[in-house]
């Protein structure tokens, strides 16, 4: 078990394209660490670092406070979790996970013990002769995990370990993975595309864009308190509704209507004009006739007819279409053709809230929507920071 | 209408109608296997003129007494034929120095194709040129390489002709030997590493990685983790370089012409039958050298489990 730091860690390739800049992130030990982000924002570069499948271009890469830029990957003494499993298909699974026990030429005895107490850790003892192809993918994915916990490393680095299984095994798997980690409090650094795993999974989340780091922070803060427009559009699903507005005489202009600026946002706007982005999330919104009198001066209201209704059982999802012009900014454009609907035709913004079960609201009903103004976020386009943040909060981008 | 002849005939409807289904099923079918027949046809008629054919028709040679020198003495005799061929020293001899080119000249094929199919995989500059350089050997045709490396291996004349001074090394059965086995290895090497960077590719890069996660060096990935993964592609290249080395013929044909006991079984037959004009004798060896030929085929595929590359999954046994 270590600690493990990236001092200015930066990847450049031989055709100039910086893939990581400047990583700085100081894993603690024991801690769960998540890299997530779109695809193509160096956090898979930055996982072959640690683990040493990648040259590092410059800066400093720290486990166990000695550094190993220039050790070769198994001299590391980390492991490694694969996507694609990578599991040997010639062994069987015991054979597969003595296989590093072999290398490092344990006794037979104790490889045996250790296959074997792995093994019922991950409940593979029923299956230790048989082959990689004989098994289920959520078999496999847990040999894979069984050849990186026999040898008891100073690290695991997960590649997007669950991608490949269905929704409902990813779930499963989320938990063994979280348990197992739990239990061995050996640091791990996990990387993936998913904002949901990431925020279920980590002690700290760590986000990037195009090679550098967006923000870091537990998962709750993240999505309490995002830096910039792209945590806030990435962190959540449904993810932050974002709209054009802009502020004068005190009160802010949406394509919703006017909202009166609480003494919140009006401390922290003195200095801001122009457009800006407002960014509510789905949970913000209620249906205004279930709201009690006594939080309802913390919101304002408007009308807006429901396009869809999502009923969850627990909550329902409402999706309205506002007129006007969309909020636009070189994140949000990111975000979306990551997500794949970037060319997705729609006039006007899309909405969704969240309301509770209780509402009576259908498809085509005119509904009188409540919104708390007291947790929306407001963005500057040109750069993405978010101005509601207390000074302190904005500057912990590379904590 | 009674409500039981109602309910009756439905029944028997029914099954009639399963019946004409049932054939009409059968009757679809059974166009469809003959247009597969058609299909094939001309391939399997093909196939039948040029390959069944003359084999059968040297099986029919090899039980006869039957040398063009004496048409009137053309009769059956069985075995005969077997039993004069299997007893001759020189067939014996002929077999030895094939069996050992055949197994020198593969092995060191393997060798050195598995290196030139790992440059050829992991070129990156110049992928296209070092591809094309390196099968120029295979694209020449056989008998003019040969006669370049007579040429080359001809004292005074040739550039290799006094690298080992006095003497003509294509005078002597060992140098004669080694000299066949080089240029065998020469012009083949670049067919073993094609079907072996075929099986390179097989090996996914996630698997090395993984393997030198787990504490690998560069050898132990490739002995324990690419050897296996590639063993359908390398058995397959075996046998195929196998088969082929069985029946080398052109090399020695323009090097030594079988002189100094250097003939492969292949140079016996053709001795035997186009010269000798010995259609008995001669298919005799033809005949023995196809079955050699088959338990070598059946030995790679039966015993080692060869299979085309990427029909078999690899250790799915």
């Amino acid at each position: 078990m270590a600690d493990i730091v990236l001092d200015k860690v930066t990847k450049a390739f031989p055709d100039g394209t910086l893939a990581v800049q400047e990583f700085n992130l100081e894993i603690a030990d024991g801690e769960f660490v998540i890299l997530v982000g779109p695809s193509g924002c160096g956090k898979s570069t930055t996982l072959n670092m640690i683990a040493g499948l990648e040259d590092i271009s410059s800066g400093e890469l720290r486990i166990d406070g000695q550094r190993v830029n220039d050790k070769a990957p198994r001299d590391r003494d980390i492991a490694m979790v694969f996507q694609s499993y990578a599991l040997y298909p010639n062994m069987t699974v015991r054979e597969n996970m003595a296989f590093p026990l072999k290398l490092a030429k344990l006794s037979r005895e104790e490889i045996d013990r250790k296959v074997d107490e792995a093994a019922k850790v991950l409940e593979l003892t029923a299956l230790l002769d048989r082959k990689p192809a004989n098994l289920s993918g959520g078999q496999r994915q847990r040999v894979a995990m069984g050849r990186a916990i026999v040898r008891s490393p100073k690290a695991f680095l997960m590649d997007e370990p669950l991608s490949n299984l269905d929704a409902k095994l990813r779930v499963q798997m989320r938990t063994v993975v979280s348990r197992l980690q739990k239990r061995l409090g050996t640091t791990t650094v996990y990387v993936t595309h998913d904002q949901t795993e990431a925020m279920t999974l980590g002690d700290r989340v760590v986000i990037m864009r195009a090679g550098a780091i967006q923000q870091v922070g537990e998962p709750q803060e993240l999505y309490d308190h995002p830096n910039n427009l792209f945590v806030a559009g990435f962190i959540g699903s449904p993810s932050m509704n974002f709209l054009p507005a802009t502020v004068s005489d005190g009160s802010l202009h949406t394509s919703l209507g006017d909202f009166p600026l609480g003494e919140r946002l009006r401390s922290r706007l003195a200095d801001v004009s122009g457009d800006l982005i407002v960014g509510i999330r789905p949970e913000h919104f209620e249906d205004a006739s279930l709201i009690e009198d006594s939080i309802r001066q913390r919101g304002a209201e408007f009308e807006a007819t429901a396009d869809l209704v999502e009923s969850m059982g627990s909550d329902k999802y409402v999706y309205f279409t506002v007129e006007g012009e969309k909020a636009s900014a070189a994140e949000l454009e990111e975000l979306a053709a990551d997500a794949g609907s970037g060319d997705l035709p729609s006039s006007g913004s899309n909405l969704v809230c969240r309301f509770s079960a209780e509402s009576r609201v259908k498809e085509g009903d005119t509904a009188r929507i409540w919104v708390n103004l007291d947790k929306i976020h407001l963005f500057d386009p040109s750069n993405g920071r978010n101005v509601t943040l207390h000074e302190g909060r904005s500057s912990g981008v590379s904590a | 209408m009674t409500a039981e002849t109602a309910t009756e005939k439905p029944t028997t409807h029914s099954v009639r109608a399963q019946r004409k289904a049932k054939a009409r099923i059968s009757e679809g079918k059974r166009q469809e296997r003959k247009l597969g027949w058609l299909l094939c046809a001309p391939a399997a008629f093909v196939m039948i003129a040029v390959t069944a054919y003359p084999i059968l028709y040297s099986v029919w040679l090899s039980f006869q007494r039957f040398d063009l020198k004496f048409p009137d003495q053309r009769e059956f005799i069985g075995l005969g034929n077997y039993a004069t061929v299997l007893t001759n020293e020189y067939w014996w001899t002929a077999f030895g120095i094939t069996t050992l080119i055949t197994v020198v000249t593969v092995a060191v094929e393997l060798v050195l194709g598995m290196a030139l199919a790992w440059i050829m995989f992991r070129t990156l500059v110049g992928r296209g040129l070092v591809r094309t350089a390196a099968l120029i050997p295979y694209g020449i045709v056989t008998v003019v390489a040969a006669f370049s490396w007579k040429f080359a291996w001809t004292p005074d004349t040739g550039y290799l002709g006094n690298l080992f001074g006095e003497g003509a090394p294509l005078t002597e059965r060992a140098s004669s030997l080694a000299i066949i086995m080089l240029a065998e290895i020469w012009k083949t090497t670049p067919f073993m590493a094609l079907l072996l960077m075929a099986g390179l590719a097989l090996v996914p890069e996630d698997l090395l990685k993984a393997a030198s996660m787990d504490g690998a060096t560069g050898w132990q990935r490739f002995t324990k983790v690419m050897l296996p993964v590639m063993k359908p592609a390398i058995l397959v290249a075996l046998l195929f370089r196998t088969l082929d080395a069985f029946r080398v013929f052109d090399n020695i044909y323009v090097l030594t012409g079988g002189a100094n006991n250097t003939s492969s079984v292949s140079m016996l037959a053709y001795n035997n039958l186009i010269r000798g004009l010995n259609l008995g004798i001669g298919s005799t060896m033809s005949v023995l050298i196809f079955i050699a030929v088959a338990i070598i085929a059946f030995i790679f595929v039966k015993l080692f489990g060869t299979a085309a590359p990427g029909s078999d999954e690899g250790g799915r046994r």
